[in-house]
Order: structure tokens, then sequence, then C-alpha cells
């Protein structure tokens, strides 16, 4: 049968993620040392998994609010208040959502007519420019540089928007980048997206892994960016939650209206025990500071200085990452694409890394290397990479 | 204390064979400077021993392990610091710990063999003048010790690769 007389050309085109053929090759290699993941090495702490067992246990087997469960909607809102000065009312402003990924979804649907265009730094998540597509809008890349440490910067941004600008993705602390936006950096950014009256989604998914003295800054807290900003956060990152799916997204009223509704005809709720796992988080996090998602940033902060040290020491350009889990050096000055650099140092190596194509054209000659494993893992899989690297 | 010592604490915690070199870049320090802290760390009797954390149940070493209960009476002026003092001394007594509830001290004691332990027990430990009372607990098997986990799934259960 000819399905293509059937599918939407403008899914069907849209090209599958790049990473899925180093998943495969992995596998095939057991000896192989991944820096590929994309998630902590942390189990969810033991308190948060053992309330949706005692919620399991409880019988606590139904549906939810579409909203999500209020007590956790009223976590959430302390939670953001307290940690990042952002008010938000729990009853009409907060949506708990299926990851984040899932509010980037709802944001772009929400927001788009046919012919919108919407800006994505580059190099950023796999997914941004696909959800814009598949909302019929028409994504624009805006590549960043690790000149510029990857940060948008307020020209950047200028020189992108056009009449049919409608909003722009903030992806940072970034993925695949480790970058992350200061005060100042973000204040630039707030008068441009202000005077061309844009719509902000930001995805602050990393926000809780940045290790610079200033900590995180939200671009909703600043004057005038509330009321044009969707935020989306989640679990998965701040406190090794990836598996359970459990993020939210916040914004005015009258945007939150719009969005729900396509939650609520598609979606329904998040699961109802992951929820309840990620009320236990924030409220157990309000009585002692947060104390689970500080362990793992120091631990990740150890291994972000030994990462980054090692591949300055290999003698490859690297931007010092102060977000997120990654470090995205330069291999440029081997003479391979990143493609070319990953395949090679796998099959030769048995290590795996991410191309920074995957992210983005402009992640061309970089590689994304995640540090969220085990000390003496990485120092193998550093010893490798250098191997490969003076071996050419 | 500072946060960084407590960060070095934990690190050498985790692994005490982690060069010095390493540590500093993890800490984002000078080597000289943890150098320094950890010759501190030692000189105030912080750090006391680097060791490692053994499973001898993989070994053929004959060797049983006991916890023992001791109920004593304290003395006058010393409570119970003299008689913990006492049991200490025996090589057979690995730990001390002093306790609240239903007994005083707690013993982790080691011997090479059964007969060995219950020799200790009631020759040397249960003879003391302020012992009143004892209650010997066998090991059977360690599962998990100083935060290791000795045997079971420890597998890395993510995917390789996700974006």
């Amino acid at each position: 049968m000819d399905y293509s007389r059937y599918w939407n050309p403008a899914i069907a085109a849209v090209p599958k993620s790049g990473i899925r053929k180093f998943f495969d090759i992995v596998q095939t290699m057991p000896g192989a040392i991944s820096l590929g993941v994309g998630e902590p090495d942390f189990v969810t702490p033991y308190h948060i998994r053992n309330a949706a067992i005692n919620s399991i246990l409880d019988g606590e087997t139904q549906y939810t609010s579409n909203w999500g469960r209020i007590s956790l909607r009223r976590e959430i809102a302390r939670y953001l208040q307290k940690r990042y000065h952002l008010s938000y009312n729990p009853e009409n402003e907060v949506l708990v959502t299926i990851g984040a990924s899932e509010g980037i979804d709802l944001a772009m649907r929400a927001l788009l007519t046919p012919g919108d265009e919407v800006l994505v730094p580059e190099p950023s998540y796999v997914s941004y420019c696909p959800s814009v597509v598949f909302a019929g809008g028409i994504p624009v890349p805006i590549p960043t540089s690790a000149e510029r440490n990857f940060a948008l910067t307020a020209e950047e941004l200028e020189s992108a928007i056009t009449p049919r600008t409608k909003a722009l993705i903030l992806p940072y602390p970034n993925n695949p980048t480790g970058a992350v936006l200061d005060r100042e950096a973000v204040q630039k950014l707030r008068d441009v997206i202000v005077r061309h009256d844009l719509i902000v989604i930001s995805d602050e998914i990393y926000s809780e892994l940045s290790y610079g003295p200033e900590g995180h800054v939200s671009i909703a807290g600043l004057p005038d960016m509330r009321e044009r900003t969707i935020y989306l956060n989640g679990f998965s990152k701040a406190f090794a939650m990836t598996g359970w799916r459990v993020g939210y997204a916040c914004a005015p009223a009258e945007l939150m209206d719009v969005m729900v509704k396509i939650h609520q005809y598609t979606i329904m709720c998040a699961s109802t025990q992951g929820q309840v796992a990620a009320e236990e988080a924030l409220r157990q996090g309000r009585e002692d500071d947060y104390s689970d998602v500080q362990t793992m940033r120091q631990s990740y902060d150890h291994r972000r200085r030994l990462m980054y040290g090692a591949f300055c020491d290999m003698g490859l350009s690297c931007f010092e990452p102060l977000g997120a889990f990654y470090v995205f050096p330069n291999i440029q000055k081997t003479g391979m694409g990143s493609e070319e650099f990953c395949e090679r140092l796998l099959h030769e190596k048995e290590v795996a890394c991410v191309p920074g194509t995957a992210f983005g054209e402009c992640g061309e000659g970089h590689i994304r290397c995640c540090y969220a494993t085990a000390v003496d893992k990485l120092d193998i899989a550093l010893s490798r990479i250098a191997d490969f690297v003076n071996s050419l | 204390m500072q946060n960084l010592q407590i960060e070095l604490l934990q690190l050498l915690q985790q692994d005490c064979r982690l060069p010095l070199e390493k540590i500093a870049v993890m800490l984002g320090q000078k080597p000289e400077a943890v150098g320094a802290m950890i010759d501190d760390l030692e000189k105030r009797g912080i750090i006391l021993r680097y060791s490692p954390v053994i499973n001898w149940d993989k070994t053929d070493k004959d060797r049983v392990e006991a916890m023992i209960e001791v109920r004593v009476t304290p003395q006058r002026d010393e409570g119970f610091d003299a008689i913990a003092k006492r049991i200490y001394r025996f090589d057979e007594v690995k730990t001390v710990y002093l306790m609240s509830g239903a007994y005083d001290l707690l013993l982790l004691v080691e011997a090479h063999s059964l007969k060995e332990l219950g020799y200790f027990v009631s020759t040397k430990l249960s003879v003391l003048e302020s012992v009143t009372g004892t209650a010997t607990h066998f090991v059977l098997k360690r599962y998990k010790s100083d935060g290791v986990i000795f045997e079971g799934d420890i597998q890395d259960k993510r995917m390789a690769v996700n974006p």
C-alpha cells in the first residue's frame, strides 16, 4: 500500500533523530562506555520511590484533575517562589505535564498558526524544531557559538526576528552545550523580547544543575516577562526522575487556559503515582533545603570540572559548561566532522559520544559528552578519547 | 567546618586512592591547597586511616564476625569510658559503640573461628567486673557495608544513548 498518499508530508519530512544510529551500534558493544546518556546516574531518592509505592498500596489508582493534583500544584508554586522568585497561582497557572516535553508541544500547539515563526537557539535539545513543525509553525534556528559561550545574545536574537516571528524558545541551562545565561544576558534578551512583543517558551529543566556562583536566573522573573513567558520545568534532571515522566508548565491564566484544552483532550492527566512521587520530592525538599538536589549537584560539579579539565589537557578547545551535565568540546583540530569522529571513536575505542550535529547544524565540529557517569568510568573513557585524539 | 573540607572528605570516603591532582581539579582548587587541607584533617584526627572496603566472604580466609551487645555498670566519675577503653584494647574487638536503649555497648568482634570467638566472650569479655551481661549475634552475611552493596544488581539501567 502506498502510505505516502495518506500521511502528512510535513510530518513525514521531519528527519528521525540522529542519535538513534549510535544507540543501535552501542547496543552491540558490551565493553563500550557511553558518554551519550542524557539522564542522571542517580536513582530517584528512596523516600520519593517509597511515596509512590505507598500510594499504590493505598489504592490511589484513579485519574487526577486534568491540571494535576492540587496538592502537587501548590508545592510547585511554593518551590518556584522559593527557588526562583516566580509567582504562579496553583489553581489556574500551573499545569502538571508528562515531562517538560509535553509542555513544549502544548505551548507550540496553543500558540502557532500556519506560517508562524519560532526562534530556536542552537545547538539545543532535539525536539524543539520538530514540535514547531508538528504544530504547523516554521522553526528558525539561531546559531550560537563557543566564542560567546553558546549563550544567545540580544544582537543574534534581534537579527533573527521577522514580522512572522511569534515566539522564542529559550533553552538554558542548555543541552547539549552546558551553557547558561547570566542575569545580564537574560536582561538584554528581555529588552529585545519586550520590544518585539514575543512570547518566550523558557525550558528550564536543568535549572537546578547550575554551577555558577549566582545560580540560575529565570527570565520569567524579570519585569514584564511573566505575562509573556511559558515557563517549563520538571522533575527528571533535578530529582533524578526521568522515567516517571512528570513535568510542569506555568503561564498566565489566559494562556494556560488554551494549553489546558489540548492537555485535557489528549492526555487527561499525568500518571497519578508520578505526581505523588513529585509531590514528595518537593515536600521533603522544602523541609530539608533540597538536600537530595544539593548532593547530586555537588557530585555533578566535581565531575564537570574533571571532564572539562581533561578535554583541555587533550588540547581540544572546550568551553567551560556551567549548567546541565554535558561538556561540548570542539574536535575540529582532528580534521574530522562530528559524525565521523563519534563513529570512529566508538568503533576504535568503544566510547560513545553524541555528534554535535544531532543538536543543530551549528553543532558541527563539537561532540556532546555526558559526565553523569561514575568517575572510574569517566577516567577510562577520557583516557581512551585522549589515545584516540593522539593517534590521529 | 568549611563546605570544601566536607566535600573533600566525601570524595576521599568514596575513593581514597583518588590522586591529589584529580581531587584538586574536582574541587576547583590547587593541588598544594588540597594537600595542605588533607594534612590538616589528618593532624586534627578527622581522617584516621585510609582503608579499603573488603568483601572477605569472597576470600578463603577463615573468619567469623559477631555483634555483641554488652550491658555494663557505669563507673563513678568515668561513666562508660573506662570500661569501653578496657574492651576496645582487645584485638578481637574492631568496633565499639556506646548505645542508647536496652544495652550499653555494641561491639563488632572478629575472630578466626567460632570457637575462638566463644572463647573471647566467655574468658575475656564476660569476666570483666563491670560487665553485667552480653548477647552475641553472629553475622551470617554482609549485604551492604560502608555504603557499598556487596552483591546484587548494581548495573547501569540507563539507555546507552539518548537525547
